[in-house]
């Protein structure tokens, strides 16, 4: 006997229409339709798409809950083994519905799930939920992704554990596997430092989390009149740290008020990172935040005002994400105060 | 946090030490500073001297705050 698989593609690959056609409601055929066949011819009838599910793009954007409920209901029916999707390559809406219905079958159903799309594919943000084949920007990339799709999802009905995501060819799901190398660490880092050096391409075994860039804003015109506020991620805290921040891994952030504070003093205030020598701030904390620098500027009428309140949290290990939302919290705040520039200071 | 209160909408100036972290990171206006467990400060120096030198780097981040960038910039001097 083969597995059970229902496959779900949108109406473009079940040769209904294009975009004018994108509105149909879902519907249930018997056997393989369009990419089906690739899948089915991969796996030599070990498995078989014994049912496809046909919904129009746009439909399922607009009428998730209904779609989902139906979907679901006709999957359920079918007792598969496996729901695959798509693969939906860069189609925005497709690889949305791949990956929402994967999500839900897996959810509602206990049923193990497979998609696949470009990586760029807004689809794609569920990676860490839903199992993700990662495929050619176009349908042009079938030739390939069908034949990635059906090996993996063979792996999935065998119940035999996955390889890597790079050996595996889906997307990091964000799991991270114990093994062991068969070199050891200095050798491949020398390995890769002089494949490096001789420009000869080199896998990264730590890829950098990558950045967005935000345009800078514009210049500070009289600064005589501006309100400056000042934070940190050197953990300046009043002593005693009060709300308690962690020295690494911060979950949280403080403000506090220096509204008449001329100066940071050893005995007020010190820093609750652990991850630098504490002795020269906790000794004058001003080397991390320069109050006192900012309280002259101005008394001398060189800066308007120096903001009542400080934000600070310590940048140890903390996670992007959490900085970014302590960050995006306090900076509602500073606009709301009328903050005009801010002096950010880290260790 | 540098990069989420520039998309508040508010010119915000990185003093640092490690400055290509900083580049990393995405901050557009960056202001070098001493070292990492005392940026604004240099115990070496008597407590005036060194007031001095906070006065310096203070001054050169709100000049940077006053000074139009287009891109990333690191201001050295």
């Amino acid at each position: 006997m083969s597995y059970r698989v229902v496959h779900y593609i949108n109406q473009f690959f079940a040769n209904i229409g294009g975009e004018e056609m994108a509105h149909v409601a879902p519907e249930l055929r018997e056997g393989f339709v369009g990419p089906g066949m690739a899948l089915n011819q991969a796996w030599k009838g070990e498995a078989e798409v014994v049912a496809t599910i046909v919904c129009g793009d746009s439909y399922f954007a607009e009428h998730e809950k209904d779609a989902k409920a139906q979907i679901l209901e006709w999957v359920k029916a079918q007792k598969p083994d496996l729901f695959i999707a798509g693969p939906a390559f860069n189609a925005g809406r497709y690889g949305y519905a791949c990956a929402n219905i994967c999500a839900a079958v897996q959810d509602e159903l206990g049923v193990p799930v497979l998609t696949g799309m470009y990586q760029e594919n807004p689809g794609a943000d569920l990676k860490n939920k839903v199992l993700i084949v990662s495929t050619a920007n176009s349908a042009a990339g079938m030739r390939k992704a069908a034949p990635a799709m059906a090996k993996l999802a063979m792996k999935l009905m065998k119940g035999e554990p996955l390889g890597a995501s790079c050996e595996d060819g889906y997307m990091n799901n964000g799991i991270r596997v114990n093994f062991f190398e068969k070199e050891r660490g200095a050798k491949r880092a020398v390995n890769m430092l002089i494949k490096k050096l001789n420009d000869q391409p080199f896998e990264t075994e730590y890829p950098m989390p990558s950045f967005d860039h935000v345009a800078p804003n514009k210049a500070i015109k009289d600064l005589s009149k501006a309100t400056i506020a000042v934070c940190t991620s050197g953990g300046i805290v009043p002593k005693g740290n009060p709300d308690h921040i962690e020295s690494s891994s911060a979950s949280h952030y403080g403000e506090y008020c220096i509204a008449g504070v001329e100066t940071l003093t050893s005995d007020a205030y010190e820093t609750a990172h652990g991850g630098y020598d504490p002795v020269y701030a906790n000794q004058n904390p001003n080397r991390v935040l320069p109050v006192d620098v900012l309280r002259e500027f101005e008394k001398e009428g060189i800066i308007g005002k120096l903001h009542d309140y400080f934000y600070t949290t310590v940048g140890n290990g903390t996670a992007v994400a959490s900085a970014k939302g302590f960050a995006m919290e306090y900076a509602q705040k500073l606009l709301e105060a009328g903050v005009h520039a801010v002096i950010m200071t880290s260790t | 946090m540098v990069k989420e209160i520039e998309r508040a909408g508010i010119p915000v100036v990185h003093m640092c030490t490690v400055t290509p972290i900083s580049m990393t990171v995405g901050a557009n206006r960056i202001v070098p500073t001493i070292a990492i467990p005392h940026p604004l400060g240099n115990p070496a120096l008597s407590p005036e001297d060194e007031k001095i030198l906070r006065r310096k780097l203070v001054s050169k981040a709100l000049l940077a705050l006053t000074t139009e960038v287009e891109d990333q910039t690191i201001f050295e001097n």
